[in-house]
């Protein structure tokens, strides 16, 4: 299977091609928000607020210089929705990158050497897997005190587990392939069996999930973030957006929609990214 | 007990869906007797059998119910619904005897209080109250195995000192002369001292119940208060319900009162609307508080008091670099306090002093410090901080205090501080606050300080005297000024009431010069509740109870 | 069986055991001293010192790890500091809650998944086809507690049609079941519709069909029969799943939960019930994950035999 097939195979993928375009515009809006921001995500403006002292909705004429409107605190949501694709993109990338190095490690080095390290190893799975993902992350950033470093490592701690298995199942398959009894038999040590031989086989899975776990651990930053126990105010995340706007959902309801649905959108955009890749790298798990 | 009993649904829990339902219904099952449905199911105003249940919300949720420990405005009215003290407050804050017969008979000096009891009153566990446990409840509080928050206000009792070091096993100014009379000695003048005998911390336990419960009596309270605890589920629900035998006649008019605890005050505003409580416990949001305030329907669901309190953010005088009063004085200039009347929704008054304009010896003449950036930016910089620094402020997880300190956050900002918050659930913001070198900015807003008793003496030895500078006290400034410490232990023998007040205000001037908080606005109690509610305003905002449930009627 | 069972048992005590080192060893490492939050911040030193003492703080640490082990064999997990009690009871007082919520979430995901399924895959590639589609990529996208808002927002206020939140009866549960169990019907659904698909094209069906059997008996007798076992997988999967995925639900919605209990903990600094609520329910996992397996093997003997 040639990448030049496996592109053939995604551009046909309508689906796929809307989330990849999606989160296409989602880096680039992270990347350059300090210069298409309208403000300052921070700047708690005097006119951002009614003479009541509430949120200024969009619809007034005159508040066109907020086109989202602003927050309880006078700051223009527009501004805090882009600056945080930046937090959710951050923890979102960074998180899997540390998820998928201890997975990949984890997950192939128990597929090859299966036996007792094998064995060890995946019960070490099983013990992190046992705990509540979101339980466990909360209380270990509860212990290492919330930024945005910390969320990072918890969130990549706790994901590595899934990515882990799935590695631990390919490996196993791959390992029974003639080319590694070949190198095997040729007297190839493990460890370059495993580097030359079996990870780049892997790459396809890896691929895919780089693009399903963003999806995963922008929502799970989200959700420790909306239990204020993840990025801490004055931050924008999304989540720290809805935390600190639901109690305005009367009077400002866009405080709650507009970031949840850069949430889906975002997470549905990495899903079906993901989605499509996989049916694009590996024919056989098609639907 | 109530353990068991819930143990219980939980195993039914696991047998499938349809006892799923079973148990839902069985959390209401928790309440007295079992027979009447939960506030939230049938509107107090239609129960059956014109049963009168109060339902009040809170979002957080009690942490005891013992009155020498709980002490904040959540805990203050539940203490005060089980347990009486000897003396009491009229609609105002004039004292009047609760448990005691009369007020006190007081020596000229003031070093001498007499109460004489009121014979006949009983405990809800049936046992006569008498002068042993009154001796025995002011004892506790000063015993450090109670951990009381409030043992500072009854130090000045004669060898109060020695029994806290240990050299003494019983205080000596506590004596009991007969079964009906107790008197006070205190070691230097205090005409304070029946205010204090009128805080929660002075409300009488009986000794049997505290050795049988120890460290729980504040889950299993027994007073002789006009209510008599039922039960508590944790994170739901507390329900007390009448006490038959109370010795006032006629109150309480209510047949039980049920707290919610765990509902956010937004979800309990919508719930009152809907009739499904009675009471909101929190204020009132301020993302609904300018609709509800303008709305005809809501007009007689509103009550307003004035609540005798300073908001302020202390400045902990202990942690660098707050231990220069130019940053201090820097920090005074810095904040723009109208922003957060505005945050508000424009409820309460700017403040400039620590002494709310309500209470005596409050001084009109004082200016207070202007809000000027520049001038603070210059001060940092004439004490060596001319780019500013890192710090961090303690913040009550209620709204709109988080949203307030991010208003500080971001003038504290214009003159180079980077804020640092920390929105602390009450429980945890007191201790850290009052662990020495753990906060350097406190924001007292949720919090805030209300008056305990009137007089300026409430706003200096419990949270500005040294003290209250140590482990678990209120004196969140680390504040402790020896010069100050003896102009107050003059002040607060004075009995000609002017030269008192003059004296009190030099203290609180020479406390500002000091720059030891950041006064920012006195509050204004705004307090919703069901159109079918009875109750003067000061029932359901008294200056010293907040909430007097035993005055409160159904209609 | 009972040699599966045996097994089964013995890499479960493994499992335990690590997960009793993890506790431990996050507890451990805790920037909070145990003894002075036990003696509150009134204590002298000496009192601080003398309770480290009396927890055996002060012992090594394989010493304290033993004398953990040797109290959660017990049932003990330690006091909180914020409620004031013990906090296996604490816990254990809110698992019902959580328990209900799961199960009614479950109980969504399977009325609504499972026909939505069956129609998708009867009726391949048709709009019912796509809509199961496009609710299972919905459903997994949305932030449960943004839908939590949103249902408040829409069901509760402005149509008023269930309570806001809280426990009480039925009309409690609806919402905070509907918001939990959303997220998974699509997944059913297409779990449903692939095992369906399969077996419509299976040789039994077929044979089946060649009987006259009408269609719609053969999809519910025959196709969906032996579709159910995946089925059954993912159901068991999704307790695990759900214990921490209703956190943020119990949060929307005062749901008086586990997971309440636990970021309420962690809002309070209370590193005992804290780390017990996280320890307790890892041990349902494990209790329900081998319930889970045991119904398997019982259904389906292969699996006996791979173990």
């Amino acid at each position: 299977m040639s990448a030049r097939d496996a592109w053939h195979r995604f551009r046909k993928n309508r689906l796929a091609l809307v989330g990849g375009a999606f989160v296409a515009a989602l880096v680039l809006a992270a990347l350059f928000a300090p210069w298409i921001s309208p403000h300052d995500p921070a700047e708690q403006f005097d006119d951002g607020l009614t003479a009541q002292g509430l949120p200024v909705p969009s619809t007034l004429p005159e508040s066109t210089r907020f086109l989202l409107g602003t927050d309880e605190l006078g700051r223009d949501l527009l501004s805090r929705i882009l600056w945080g694709a930046r937090v959710s993109l951050t923890v979102g990338v960074l998180a899997n990158a540390i998820a998928i190095a201890i997975g990949v490690a984890v997950g192939s080095v128990a597929g090859y050497v299966a036996g007792r390290t094998g064995q060890v190893l995946m019960r070490v799975t099983d013990v992190v897997m046992s705990f509540p993902t979101l339980l466990l992350a909360v209380a270990l950033v509860a212990i290492l005190r919330p930024s945005l470093w910390v969320i990072i490592f918890v969130i990549g701690a706790v994901y590595w587990t899934w990515i882990a298995r799935v590695i631990y199942g390919e490996t196993r398959r791959l390992r029974e392939m003639d080319y590694v009894e070949a190198a095997r038999s040729a007297g190839a040590r493990t460890g370059r069996i495993i580097v030359r031989h079996i990870l780049p086989h892997l790459l396809p899975t890896i691929i895919v999930w780089g693009s399903l776990g963003i999806a995963t651990n922008v929502m799970l930053e989200a959700s420790l973030s909306y239990l204020g126990i993840g990025v801490q105010p004055p931050t924008p995340s999304w989540g720290v957006i809805i935390r600190e706007g639901q109690n305005f959902y009367r009077t400002a309801p866009w405080l709650i929609v507009y970031p949840g649905l850069a949430i889906m959108l975002t997470v549905l955009a990495f899903n079906l990214l993901g989605d499509g890749l996989r049916d694009a790298l590996d024919p056989r798990q098609r639907r | 007990m109530l353990g068991r009993m819930r143990r219980a649904f939980g195993y039914l829990a696991f047998a499938g869906v349809l006892s799923v339902v079973l148990a839902a219904c069985g959390g209401t099952s928790l309440g007295p007797a079992g027979e009447s449905p939960s506030g939230s199911e049938a509107p107090s105003g239609q129960a059956p059998a014109a049963k009168k249940v109060f339902t009040i919300a809170y979002k957080d949720d009690l942490a005891t119910l013992d009155p020498a420990v709980g002490y904040d405005w959540t805990n203050w009215p539940a203490e005060k619904m089980v347990f009486d003290g000897l003396l009491d407050y009229d609609d105002t804050t004039n004292l009047v005897p609760q448990l005691a017969e009369s007020l006190p008979e007081v020596s000229p000096d003031a070093t001498v209080y007499t109460f004489h009891l009121r014979h006949g009153v009983k405990f809800q566990n049936g046992r006569e109250l008498t002068a042993d446990d009154v001796a025995y409840s002011i004892t506790r509080v000063l015993d450090p195995a109670t951990k009381s928050p409030g043992a500072g206000f009854y130090m000045g009792i004669q060898g109060a000192q020695d029994f806290v070091a240990g050299k003494a096993d019983h205080v000596s100014g506590i004596e009991v002369l007969d079964p009906y009379t107790i008197r006070f000695t205190l070691s230097s003048p205090d005409v304070t001292f029946g205010n204090k005998m009128a805080l929660n911390f002075a409300f009488v336990v009986p000794k049997e119940e505290v050795e049988k419960y120890g460290a729980d009596f504040g889950h299993h309270p027994v007073g002789t208060g006009p209510f008599t605890f039922v039960s508590w589920t944790p994170g739901q629900e507390l329900v007390f319900k009448k006490n038959p035998d109370y010795f006032k006649p006629g109150v309480p008019k209510l047949d039980e009162v049920h707290i919610q605890v765990g509902v956010e005050p937004e979800v309990a505003l919508l719930r009152l609307e809907k009739g499904e409580i009675d009471m909101m416990g929190d204020p009132i949001p301020t993302a609904d508080l300018a609709r509800v305030l303008s709305d005809p329907a809501w007009q007689d669901r509103i009550t307003k008091a004035p609540q005798v309190s300073t908001i302020y953010i202390a400045i902990n005088t202990r942690v660098k670099p707050f231990t220069d009063v130019r940053v201090r004085q820097a920090l005074n200039m810095a904040i723009d306090k109208d922003r957060v009347i505005k945050l508000l929704g424009g409820q309460g008054t700017v403040a400039n002093q620590i002494l709310p304009p309500l209470m005596p010896g409050y001084d009109p003449d004082y200016q207070g410090y202007p809000y000027d950036p520049a001038k603070a930016k210059q001060l940092l910089a004439e004490a060596g901080y001319p780019d500013g620094f890192e710090t961090t402020m303690d913040c009550l997880d209620v709204d709109p205090q988080p949203k307030i300190c991010q208003s500080f956050q971001q003038d504290l900002a214009q003159i180079g501080i980077k804020l640092d918050i920390k929105t602390l659930e009450s429980g945890t913001l007191i201790a850290d606050a009052g662990t020495e070198g753990k906060v350097p900015l406190v924001w007292s807003g949720g919090l805030a300080w209300i008056q305990d008793y009137p007089d300026p003496d409430d706003f200096y030895s419990p949270i500005l005297g040294c003290g209250s500078a140590v482990p678990g006290g209120w004196n969140w400034a680390w504040y402790c000024n020896q010069d100050l410490e003896a102009k107050e232990q003059k002040a607060i023998g004075m009995t000609d009431r002017e030269a008192r007040l003059q004296a009190y205000r030099e203290i609180f001037r020479a406390l500002m010069d000091d720059a030891v908080w950041v006064p920012v606005y006195n509050g204004e109690y705004i307090i919703a509740h069901g159109a079918n509610v009875v109750g003067k305003p000061t029932d359901f905002a008294h200056p010293e109870h907040t909430i007097r449930y035993e005055q409160l009627d159904l209609k | 069986m009972t040699r599966y069972l045996v097994r089964r048992a013995l890499s479960s005590l493994t499992v335990l055991f690590g997960i009793s080192v993890v506790t431990f060893a996050m507890i451990y490492f805790l920037p909070v001293d145990p003894a002075r939050m036990y003696a509150g911040p009134h204590a002298s030193v000496e009192t601080v010192a003398r309770i480290r003492h009396q927890m055996g703080l002060d012992l090594p640490l394989w010493d304290q790890y033993g004398r953990y082990v040797a109290r959660a064999l017990q049932g003990d997990f330690g006091y909180s500091y914020d409620l004031q009690m013990p906090v296996t009871e604490a816990v254990l007082s809110r698992f019902p809650y959580t328990l209900e919520l799961i199960f009614a979430a479950i109980f969504v995901e399977l009325v609504l998944g499972l026909p939505l399924g069956v129609a998708a895959a009867v009726w391949k590639n048709s709009w019912i086809d796509g809509l199961a589609t496009v609710l299972a990529l919905l459903g997994v996208s949305s932030p449960p507690f943004w839908l939590g808002l949103l249902f408040l927002y829409f069901f509760a206020f402005q149509l008023g049609l269930f309570p806001l939140g809280g426990v009480g009866g039925l009309s409690h549960l609806v919402l905070p079941a509907l918001t939990a169990g959303l997220g998974g019907v699509g997944w059913y659904a297409r779990m449903t519709r692939s095992s369906l698909v399969e077996a419509l094209g299976a040789d039994f069906v077929r044979t089946a069909r060649a009987k006259g059997l009408s269609e719609w008996t053969v999809v519910l007798k025959h196709a969906v029969k032996n579709a159910l076992n995946p089925i059954v997988t993912m159901a068991g999967q999704d307790i695990p799943w759900f214990v921490g995925g209703v956190v943020v639900v119990e949060m929307v919605y005062a749901w008086p939960g586990v997971g309440r209990l636990a970021v309420e903990a962690i809002l309070a600094d209370d590193v005992p019930l804290i780390m017990g609520t996280v320890t307790l329910t890892a041990l349902l996992v494990v209790a329900s994950s081998i319930v889970i397996d045991i119904a398997q093997a019982w259904i389906d003997p292969r699996i006996r035999l791979e173990a």
